[in-house]
């Protein structure tokens, strides 16, 4: 349990370490760097890995947005065995549905009630 | 003599250092904290609600995003961008941040054409790149498991 906390800990701020080089050594913009993990999160689950990862660091690895992509690719293939190519685009959102939902809803929630600050 | 080369080395003296190793403890630490909150999260869904390892994911997450669009309200969240830096763009609580942020930024343009169309101003390309990228590795990866 203790070690849950710990890696989750130290892999959920490796890759944030990975993001802060990206924005101060080579000069890319939050929105690039948000893009790119997505990606890498894709690609990474593309061939097996992200999972391993997961299994290893738990909130560690689904926190940081990498689990985005990774969670798109995995929601394309569950549909794509079941329904052929079609389902890549069937599942594509299946599991990534709660966050997008949700960060819809709070946040234009908050956009009503809160006044912008600064 | 003046050149190129000499001009740089010169003012080197007098521009800001770039504090990287600063910026990536900080990212750590914060972007540590927010996956150990994570954690945390998962381990209460798991234990009191009875919810398998897999599935804690979704309430985890929603949580994370909850708390982060409240933060961003406050000005709380934009506060610890700015020390973090990517330690807290990266993890999901960023992505909730960036849309918050965006439709409050825009409120005074109405509710449609302000809040609403502004949403996803940074958050789209997220989703775009996300999506698109999901859609090429799914079909290769369709292809290859159907063929090979």
């Amino acid at each position: 349990m203790f070690m849950d906390f710990f890696w989750a800990f130290v892999v959920g701020g490796a890759i944030c370490v990975i993001g802060q080089i990206l924005l101060d050594v080579f000069k890319l913009t939050p929105a690039h760097v948000m893009s790119s993990f997505v990606v890498a999160g894709a690609v990474l689950d593309g061939f097996n890995v992200y999972d391993k990862l997961i299994e290893f660091a738990g909130a560690g690895a689904t926190v940081p947005i990498t689990s985005f992509g990774h969670s798109l690719l995995h929601g394309a293939m569950t549909q794509a065995e079941e329904h052929g190519f079609i389902g890549v685009a069937v599942g594509i959102f299946q599991l990534t549905s709660a966050g997008i939902a949700s960060a819809i809803l709070f946040g234009f929630i908050v956009a009503l009630i809160f006044k912008p600050k600064g | 003599m003046i050149t190129k080369e000499n001009y740089k080395n010169d003012i080197k003296n007098y521009q800001p250092k770039p504090k990287l190793l600063k910026n990536c403890i900080k990212a750590f630490v914060v972007g540590g904290l927010i996956c150990l909150i994570g954690q945390g999260l998962t381990v209460f869904y798991t234990e009191v609600f009875g919810f398998s390892e897999k599935a804690a994911g979704n309430p985890v997450v929603t949580t994370l995003i909850l708390l982060s669009a409240l933060l961003t309200g406050f000005g709380v969240y934009d506060k610890i961008g700015q020390f973090a830096g990517a330690g807290s763009a990266v993890p999901v609580t960023g992505f909730a941040n960036s849309i918050t942020s965006a439709a409050l930024e825009h409120k005074s343009e109405g509710l449609v054409l302000g809040v609403a169309s502004n949403m996803f101003k940074l958050a789209g390309s997220v989703i775009v790149f996300g999506t698109v990228s999901a859609y090429i590795v799914g079909m290769i990866r369709y292809l290859i498991e159907q063929f090979l």
